[in-house]
């Protein structure tokens, strides 16, 4: 699983910056069937976990409501120069990472 | 002779009209798949407030008025909150009562979030109206829909189980 993630190079203490993130999962819903047409299993991410320094800044649960590659953006308050870690699960167990440093000064 | 005629025209744009009544009843069934109806959130929205009172406001959702597409609408939610230590969203659950799976997602906030603000793209399964409800930190409950129109909704085609 391959993923994105944007930060703002620099930010300025108590900036608000937004933290963009694209994942790249099918996000299966359960209701679809290959071309022998079999089921195909839903498999989709259910959770993200963003940290920034030792705090969590976002949750979300996902479901089979949420497109294919999901995309997520939020918020955060610029407070210090500190690693955004952004690590997710999905239905099979499957785990992803993705982190960036945010610099600022 | 005339009579008689006129009598057979008649009979045949009848049998004709007969012929689509048929065909108007697949198109239905047709819709009925693509389309399930609106689901009661009703034990949803209980089981997250536990009974509590639910008021309107504060929930906004941004999505286009019409998408072509059901399988990803851009789609940003925010709450009116200061997102101080004593006052600020803890999480919002977003419904969408058409889905086989009416919640959406489910997104988590705290005090050291500058605001309760997300966004991200959602599938959708036909024309409804999105619920978003976000729970505060002095334990009230608030929620905002949004209607939007679906020409294509997300893929669905049968509802396995």
């Amino acid at each position: 699983m391959t993923a994105r993630l944007r930060v703002p190079d620099t930010a300025r203490p108590g900036d608000i910056v937004e933290v963009r993130l694209l994942i790249q999962h099918d996000m299966e819903t359960g209701f679809r069937r290959d071309m022998q047409g079999r089921a195909v299993p839903m498999n989709v991410i259910t959770e993200v976990r963003a940290r920034y320094g030792e705090s969590e800044v976002f949750r979300a649960e996902l479901g089979s409501g949420v497109s294919a590659n999901p995309y997520l953006a939020f918020p955060v308050r610029a407070l210090k120069t500190g690693e955004i870690r952004i690590e997710w699960v999905d239905s099979a167990g499957v785990r992803g990472g993705v982190s960036a440093v945010l610099n600022v000064a | 002779m005339a009579g008689v005629e006129g009598a057979g025209v008649r009979r045949r744009s009848v049998l004709r009209a007969m012929a689509v009544i048929p065909a108007l009843a697949n198109i239905r069934n047709a819709t009925a798949q693509n389309f399930l109806p609106p689901q009661d959130l009703r034990p949803f929205i209980d089981k997250l407030t536990g009974g509590a009172v639910v008021k309107t406001g504060k929930v906004t959702m941004d999505m286009p008025a019409i998408a072509e597409n059901g399988n990803s609408i851009p789609f940003i939610l925010r709450v009116a909150s200061p997102m101080t230590a004593a006052d600020h969203v803890k999480s919002v659950h977003v419904f969408a009562p058409r889905n086989p799976r009416p919640l959406v997602a489910a997104f988590h906030f705290g005090p050291h979030a500058p605001r309760a603000e997300v966004s991200t793209r959602v599938r959708l399964a036909g024309t409804q109206k999105v619920i978003a409800i976000a729970a505060m930190a002095d334990g009230s409950f608030w929620s905002g829909e949004t209607p939007i129109v679906v020409t294509a909704a997300a893929c669905l085609d049968e509802a396995l189980g």
